[in-house]
């Protein structure tokens, strides 16, 4: 690749990223000078998705876990449940990700 | 008035650090590792540079580390941007409320949504416009710096930090958990772990996260007569 190609193609990252990220604002924004309102179903899915994305973020976390060689995902599975633990026992953000991060790298660590 | 200004804008800095503090841990350690790779590759300091100040996204700058390698492909760069960012279309109908009325901060806050900063700025519901772009801001400075610092001095690291990438993992299980102690309708989350899981181990860990998407809209579609109330009429009070 020449290095005039090389920023084209950073270039396209750029655009195509940035795209993603306004897509929606850009569709429904309810500008002051466009009288719209957000369409109900939109105004909707603002309010239930959120959760439905946490809970998809949390899965995306595991997309590299080997279920079935190594450490079997085990680390991950008792790490997420130690924040899970900590945070219906204290919930208090810092100590559930310290508890679940350290209970992560002692296991594997220790399991190999 | 100044020095009344400058103290309110002094304690949203002290209140976005705080909040952006998960991320800060979370990034240097991709961002450092995002940076030792790009050094071994042999990438000159400005390649890996460049995408995090315009990228901006972890997924496609480690994407675009192998792209810069191999054959020109504007095509293939154009789609595989589209498959990792198109998560980002659900952080900006959850965020459509939170960032009405953001003024000039609206485009920054735009470009600076990653998942983590959704994630801490929807989290922060009592953060203010002030504190939602400093945290975007800082997460940006994070991403940054930790690249910087892992291409310059990555070769240097001794001790083992090995797994702290995990705290990622932890930040998003401990937000999720705040979510659904907090909401009543909890129906949402189990249609997203469910989705999500079914069409990783369908799909595979490459392209999942599109039909995953397309499960939870059809999802929410089709119990919206079901879920809608829980946010519309009791909450309106």
């Amino acid at each position: 690749m020449t290095s005039q190609q090389q920023i084209i193609t950073i270039v396209i990252l750029a655009v195509v990223t940035f795209m993603t990220r306004a897509l929606p604002f850009i569709i429904f924004s309810a500008g002051k000078s466009r009288k719209k309102e957000t369409p109900k179903y939109i105004q909707y899915l603002g309010k239930a998705l959120p959760l439905a994305v946490f809970g998809m973020l949390v899965v995306y976390c595991l997309k590299d876990v080997q279920w079935l060689e190594g450490s079997r995902g085990i680390p991950e599975i008792l790490g997420i449940a130690a924040v899970v633990l900590m945070h219906l026992w204290r919930r208090q953000l810092f100590l559930s990700m310290a508890v679940g991060t350290a209970v992560y790298m002692i296991l594997i660590r220790v399991l190999v | 008035m100044l020095n009344a200004s400058q103290s309110t804008f002094k304690k949203s800095l002290k209140i976005a650090f705080k909040l952006s503090l998960p991320v800060l841990m979370g990034y240097w350690f991709l961002g450092i590792t995002y940076g030792v790779l790009a050094e071994s590759m042999g990438y000159s300091y400005w390649y890996p540079l460049s995408m995090a100040v315009f990228i901006f996204s972890g997924s496609a700058e480690f994407l675009g580390l192998g792209m810069l390698a191999a054959n020109f492909n504007p095509l293939a760069a154009a789609s595989m941007a589209l498959v990792v960012g198109a998560r980002h279309l659900f952080y900006g109908v959850s965020m459509l409320d939170r960032y009405k009325g953001m003024g000039w901060r609206k485009p920054f806050l735009i470009f600076w949504l990653t998942d983590e900063t959704f994630a801490v700025n929807y989290n922060a519901r009592e953060a203010t416009a002030t504190e939602m772009l400093l945290v975007s801001f800082l997460d940006y400075f994070y991403w940054i710096s930790g690249g910087f610092m892992g291409y310059m001095f990555g070769s240097l690291l001794k001790f083992d930090i090995h797994g702290l990438e995990f705290v990622v993992t932890a930040m998003f299980t401990a937000i999720f958990m705040d979510q659904f102690l907090k909401e009543k309708e909890l129906r949402p989350a189990w249609i997203g772990i469910g989705c999500t899981a079914v069409s990783l181990f369908v799909v595979g860990p490459q392209y999942f996260v599109i039909p995953a998407m397309i499960g939870i809209l059809l999802m929410l579609t089709v119990f919206r007569k079901k879920l809608e109330p829980s946010y519309f009429e009791e909450v309106r009070k």
